[in-house]
């Protein structure tokens, strides 16, 4: 029977265990993400400059965003092919509306979009539960039909297929950064309360009776994450321009770690979180408990809209505009790559927000290395494919020797 | 050749429960928990259940026995909500009810474990446990109250190979799985369990436990009716056995009545000409 899953020995031992029966979680990624950090900083020494490293993390975000609006629908064995275009829409709408003939206040602009990405989901989800139609193909037409609607939107304003950004929240969402004390004060602050979370967690289950978390893992991810923050922290505060003064972290970061905060607690801590991995597992034994499976598939339809939305915004801010050529399709594809290299499961009922961080991560490492060290796009197209190749094998090769294992 | 299910035929045959009077055959108190009248079910020119008698009293193990397409399936889906009976009456504590759906069924306190256990390989025992009934502290899971609410349910059904609860449904053994499923049903505080070929696809020592558990569950008072094809589990565990063949229930009565060579024979032609050797026919 052979699968032992508690903690029994020392928590290092178990850790062991848990790799050779290929439960082996974010480790082997992580390890090839240092890796390919190494390569670059090889090839290149500009890699690991501050300058570089924030352009890095704010490339990251977009992906990272993208990842996670794909991952509410991996879960439940669905999968959205028009995010990339439902984003550019989404920002196409708030550029138009903030500036030229419109005017819009910021928040009202902003706040539109994001419905109108939700509208789209939504419309993507009823769709596939009322016509029972297959999620690839409705997303499918709705990656050409948007693509046609960003046109026809964005060519419709006469300014040559391109419409630039002027208004300042918009602009600030990426290229805009808190100042270096409130840097600080952000990432203590986070670092600070997941400690506290992950204690009290850990006390409650102690005090109800539970086995709780070694205390040894807990300390180790307290100090793993306060060493990342400050490095995080010692990077963005430094000076990256070199004729001017340009430090702290740009906004587009606590965007996505607001996002990736309320993703991830919907998943792990309320009810339709739950239901949304049952539906994955299996959507019958789902029905049978009484859920109400299409409630919640639509609504994992309307979250990858509206996270869309919020990527889109970051993008057109990113962009300074948005312009009717966007490659909303290639997008996509980077977007469900990074949910799978981080270890989510294109079957559904596997995966976490987090995965989207590392696979963005990833995909962002590679392309601001192969471009750092001036590999041709052809090279940079066929490295990533290997790598999402590499990831897939490496996972599903575990999950395979763990199905043995049993 | 045809057969008929009047139990006024010259063979000997266990009486049914209807001819014996509600009270008639169960040794345990009055009424039974669940009783059937006439129940039939038609599904377009087919007739999948002809006029069904049958009682199941709580406390004792049923078992509802025959052969493929005999109308097993059909009506325990009728009993448990999902199709409503096209003719007849089902009374629950001897008052007239109307099944019409799983959820009046789960109200009134029916629980099935299908064959296909109704499982969620990808969540761990607790999660799957407290599927679709999860407690909540102010909106967000309890997942400490789940946890050892669970730990003490496997614990009442003396479930002890599990070693965690947080195990992944899809790393346990068929035996374990059944345990869970359950386990499921008995948290509702169900009064009636029905169990769908329980112990099909285990082994010898994973059917000891899983026929260990249906006998504890009768011992805490609730009703089990068990579908199996498998005999010598049947006479190993059932207090009562009920035969259908091609839609009829043929016979019903105490398992003393019946032994294999009987219950084959009801089985396969619906009538038997023997009787077990201790107790005498009945007419």
């Amino acid at each position: 029977m052979g699968l032992d899953s508690t903690t029994s020995s020392h928590p290092l031992v178990h850790q062991l265990k848990k790799i050779r029966q290929g439960d082996s979680g974010l480790l082997p990624i992580l390890v090839g993400l240092a890796a390919l950090v190494v390569y670059f900083q090889i090839r290149s020494s500009v890699f690991l400059s501050a300058g570089n490293i924030t352009n890095l993390f704010v490339q990251a975000t977009i992906f990272i965003l993208l990842g996670m609006a794909e991952i509410w629908l991996l879960l439940i064995g669905e999968i959205d092919l028009s995010a990339g275009f439902n984003a550019g829409v989404g920002g196409a709408i708030a550029v138009i509306l903030v500036d030229h003939q419109f005017h819009w206040p910021w928040f009202l602009a902003l706040g539109l979009a994001m419905v109108v990405s939700m509208g789209i989901g939504i419309i993507n989800g009823l769709l596939v539960i009322l016509l029972r139609l297959p999620s690839f193909i409705v997303t499918l037409a709705g990656l050409l039909g948007l693509q046609g609607v960003l046109i026809y939107i964005v060519d419709r304003q006469g300014t040559g297929g391109v419409v630039s950004v002027q208004e300042k929240v918009l602009y600030n969402l990426v290229n805009g950064n808190l100042t270096p004390l409130w840097t600080w004060i952000v990432v203590v602050v986070l670092v600070v309360l997941s400690s506290i979370v992950m204690l009290r967690g850990d006390q409650k289950r102690r005090r109800g009776g539970l086995p709780g978390k070694p205390f040894f893992i807990t300390v180790i991810k307290i100090v793993a994450m306060a060493v990342a923050g400050l490095l995080l922290v010692l990077v963005f505060n430094t000076n990256r321009s070199s004729f001017t003064h340009l430090s702290g972290m740009p906004f587009a970061i606590p965007i996505d770690l607001f996002v990736l905060g309320v993703g991830g607690f919907i998943l792990a801590k309320t009810k339709p979180g739950r239901y949304l991995y049952a539906i994955g597992g299996n959507i019958e034994a789902a029905r049978r408990a009484g859920i109400n499976v299409n409630r919640y598939r639509l609504m994992a339809f309307g979250l990858t809209g509206l996270t869309a939305g919020i990527a889109g915004l970051l993008y057109v801010s990113r962009l300074v505009g948005i312009s009717d050529g966007i490659e909303g399709g290639t997008y996509v594809l980077y977007a469900v790559a990074a949910a799978v290299i981080g270890g989510t499961s294109l079957f559904g009922g596997r995966g976490k927000m987090i995965h989207a961080v590392i696979g963005g991560l990833v995909i962002a490492t590679i392309d601001n290395g192969m471009a750092l060290i001036g590999l041709s796009a052809a090279t940079q197209l066929i490295a990533t494919a290997l790598v999402l190749l590499a990831a897939v094998t490496v996972d599903s090769v575990a999950r395979r020797a763990s199905n043995n294992a049993r | 050749m045809e057969s008929t299910s009047e139990a006024s035929s010259t063979q000997h045959s266990v009486t049914t429960d209807a001819e014996a009077g509600v009270s008639g055959v169960s040794p345990s108190n009055a009424t039974p928990l669940l009783s059937l009248r006439g129940v039939s079910k038609q599904f377009g020119a087919v007739q999948a259940l002809r006029s069904v008698d049958l009682d199941i009293p709580n406390g004792q193990v049923t078992a509802l026995i025959g052969d493929n397409g005999a109308g097993k399936s059909t009506l325990i889906k009728t009993i448990s909500g999902i199709w409503a009976p096209s003719e007849g009456h089902l009374f629950w504590k001897g008052e007239e009810v109307h099944v019409h759906s799983p959820r009046d069924a789960a109200r009134l306190g029916i629980a099935t474990v299908y064959q296909d256990l109704a499982l969620c390989d990808n969540l761990d025992i607790v999660q799957n446990l407290y599927l679709g009934r999860e407690e909540t502290d102010r909106g967000l899971l309890n997942e400490i109250k789940m946890e050892l609410t669970t730990i003490q349910t496997l614990k009442d059904l003396s479930v002890s190979t599990v070693r965690s609860v947080r195990q992944l449904v899809g790393s346990l053994s068929g035996g374990q799985r059944q345990a869970v499923a359950v386990a499921r049903a008995v948290m509702r505080d169900s009064q009636l369990v029905i169990m769908d070929e329980p112990t099909a696809a285990l082994g010898v020592s994973q059917t000891a436990q899983v026929l260990g558990l249906i006998r504890t569950l009768a011992a805490r008072g609730i009703a089990v009716l068990v579908i199996s094809h498998n005999l010598i589990d049947v006479f190993s565990v059932a207090d009562r056995v009920a035969v259908m063949y091609l839609g009829n229930l043929v016979s019903s009565g105490p398992a003393a009545n019946y032994d294999t060579a009987s219950a084959v024979e009801l089985i396969t032609t619906g009538e038997t000409s023997r009787t077990a050797t201790s107790v005498t026919s009945t007419q």
